[in-house]
């Protein structure tokens, strides 16, 4: 018999295999870890872990840290008035010291949510395993990486090891085709995805996004494409490298230079899925069908085009989906089969590792001139890092948003998760552009996160309820 | 570094019923700031069990019938969510020993593993069933066998399912990957020496 031809491989399958060191005894496979980001919330525990075993930082130049979570994005005086976030970052401080650890704080000027500044100094690169103790670690796919998030006895084990023991994931094709309608973002993509697959949708597989609509995207969008991955269960979402990729990645701080950077062209190119490669499942999705999409309920799944009505109970498809849908209305206090346009927002925030890059603020700001808060919302526009901040700033973008009544604040998670004194009191109800709309998710154990595109965020802020961009910024 | 091997887990059981129950749900993000993960046991389910005003809820949790429960049952996606160990920890800490539930989030899922905390999926009926037991009878043993693949509470027994790679880790007393990883410094190396990237 002939041998068959050999199938072709897809990026995961291709950079796991340069990245397998063995099988483990427990069946496990042993995979080197390229580049390793912490932050100052899961991983400090872990170096306590390390130092138990007496085990040292295998790869501290493999290491980079910095802090985000847990900062205050308006004064940023140490010691910080919060005494455990000011306990936590010491730390992590101490702990960078101690191993020779590179670490981005404030005075470094390059400060910011992990998964902004991996990308903008060029730390992350395509046809790498990259680990962060943190589930949206994802978003670094963007550029082809196989990113993903840990548990902290996972961080001990990269810190101690460059290595993890993992299985392998199957990989599914998601596949957008056409051409995204104006004033549809990838952010739209990307909950209509998760709303469409469910948010345990993706366990056991990794997302690879393609297509003609996932090709014209910057790599900031995609980077929002890949971030939200985990809402939809999958662990790893991933857009193959092309030219925009390289573009991006030119020039940047720890970008290959010189001889190394045709070295390294060779390399990403190799490591894109191949033509004929095979997947585990292939889902398509036309481009044209996707619209301003907004969550309703208290997962990111629980979403809706903007132009659509909050669901009944009685439209459940199962007992369990008409429980979860009553458990989300009650806690949305929303009107079921009534317009999700309308409903008063309290406060409006954008940034976040999905949507806090400079294109989102160029986005809202090209928009918002002249268009002032509704009274009574609180705005918080957050870069997502230090550099972001720099760039928005040299642009006028600050003063656009000033002008217009937000709060142009310090880099930081912020109120995505309420870590740090920014956060959501009583009932309020919040259009933000981050990614989780989770019980409590911004710092109130009442409060209500509605999630959008950045631009549909400042539509709500300008409006005083959740509305539609594309109305609201008529020309 | 020898690790128990895992095989059954018995203890009294309770049940924290809904889908999607989120790793914010189980240990709110503001309890997150500590360097050590001993004291969040007290945190647990912090939100649902305790109302604006500090008034209890009536949460699973402080219902006296059910204290000391060492199982946790619940329905599907349990976990999901965030990476955050903390809410692993939260529940270990707070004496839970293992999970039952339809299914799991993948990081949550092996987080607990890590823990030695087995996580066991059963249908949606048989979570039911079990629930229904534990509320007629909350002092009932529940037992947890990994290697027959069952839960049984009093006189029902039925079939549960954990991925057979978690399973074998913890029976076989694996569960912490961490001297295996060590093990393998030497092939590390080589694989290392090969990646393109390191020395572009
Ligand atoms: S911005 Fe939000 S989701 Fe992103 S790393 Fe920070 S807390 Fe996590």
């Amino acid at each position: 018999m002939l041998p068959a031809r050999a199938m072709g491989k897809n990026l995961f399958q291709k950079v796991w295999e340069r990245h397998a060191v063995r099988t483990l005894p427990s069946g496990q496979a042993q995979v080197f870890i390229g580049l390793h980001l912490l932050h100052e919330v899961t991983s400090p525990q872990a170096f306590g872990m390390l130092r138990d075993l007496r085990l040292k930082v295998a790869h501290p130049e493999r290491t980079f840290a910095t802090v985000d979570h847990i900062v205050p994005t308006d004064t940023r005086l140490r010691p910080f008035k919060d005494s455990l976030a000011e306990g936590m970052i010491v730390a992590l401080e101490q702990a960078c010291t101690e191993h020779g650890i590179r670490y981005f704080d404030v005075r470094s000027g390059h400060q910011g949510i992990v998964h902004v500044i991996g990308p903008e100094l060029g730390l992350t690169q395509p046809g790498m395993t990259i680990a962060c103790g943190d589930s949206h670690t994802s978003t670094h796919g963007a550029f082809g990486a196989i990113a993903f998030g840990i548990g902290t006895t996972q961080v001990r084990d990269v810190l101690a090891t460059q290595t993890l023991s993992l299985a392998p994931l199957k990989v599914r094709r998601i596949e957008v085709k056409g051409r995204l309608r104006s004033g549809v973002y990838a952010k739209d993509v990307i909950l209509h995805v998760i709303r469409t697959l469910g948010v345990n949708g993706g366990t056991g597989y990794a997302y690879e996004y393609a297509g003609d609509a996932v090709s014209a995207l910057s790599m900031e969008e995609r980077m929002t494409l890949c971030n939200m991955s985990i809402e939809g269960g999958a662990r790893v979402g991933y857009v193959n490298p092309d030219e925009t990729t390289f573009e991006y990645l030119k020039g940047r701080e720890f970008s290959p230079k010189g001889a190394a950077w045709d070295r390294a062209l060779e390399y990403w190119r190799s490591i894109a899925s191949d033509a004929d490669a095979t997947y585990d499942d292939v889902v398509r999705f036309d481009a044209s069908d996707i619209a301003p999409t907004v969550t309703w309920g208290i997962n990111p799944g629980q979403a809706i085009s903007i132009e659509e009505n909050v669901p009944r109970t009685e439209d459940a498809h199962s007992p369990a989906e008409q429980a979860s849908i009553k458990e989300a209305l009650e806690y949305m206090q929303l009107e079921p089969g009534k317009p999700i346009q309308g409903v008063p927002v309290n406060v409006a925030f954008i940034g976040s590792c999905t949507n806090g890059r400079l294109s989102d603020f160029r986005e809202v700001a090209r928009h918002i001139r002249g268009k002032k808060v509704a009274p009574g919302v609180r705005a918080l526009a957050v870069p997502g890092s230090m550099d972001v901040a720099r760039a928005a700033e040299a642009e006028g973008l600050d003063q656009v948003f000033r002008d217009a009544g937000w709060e142009w604040r310090q880099p930081g998670c912020s109120m995505c998760l309420a870590m740090n004194p920014d956060r959501l009191i009583g009932r309020e109800l919040c259009a933000s552009s981050s990614n989780r709309n989770f019980k409590g998710r911004q710092g109130s154990p009442t409060g209500r996160t509605i999630l959008m595109s950045p631009v549909m965020v400042a539509a709500a802020a300008v409006a005083g309820r959740i509305a539609d961009a594309r109305e609201v910024f008529k020309a | 570094m020898a690790l128990a091997k895992i095989t059954q887990i018995t203890g009294t059981a309770l049940y924290v019923p809904g889908s999607d129950i989120d790793t914010d749900r189980i240990i709110p993000a503001r309890f997150m700031k500590c360097v050590t993960f001993d004291g969040l046991g007290a945190y647990l389910f912090h939100d649902a069990r305790v109302d604006e005003n500090g008034a209890k809820k009536g949460h699973p949790l402080d219902d006296p019938r059910f204290a000391g429960a060492s199982i946790l049952l619940s329905n599907a996606n349990f976990g999901c969510g965030s990476s955050r160990e903390h809410a692993p920890q939260a529940l270990a800490k707070h004496g839970i020993r293992a999970v039952v539930a339809e299914s799991f989030a993948e990081i949550f899922f092996g987080n607990s593993t890590t823990l030695g905390m087995p996580c066991v999926s059963v249908s949606h009926e048989d979570v039911e069933a079990l629930a229904r037991v534990i509320e007629a009878q909350p002092s009932v043993p529940v037992t947890i066998d990994l290697v027959a693949g069952t839960v049984s509470a009093g006189n029902l027994t039925v079939r549960s399912s954990i991925k057979p790679a978690a399973r074998d880790a913890l029976v076989n007393g694996e569960w912490d990957p961490i001297a295996q990883l060590l093990a393998g410094a030497e092939a590390t190396r080589k694989v290392a020496a090969d990646l393109p990237y390191l020395t572009f």
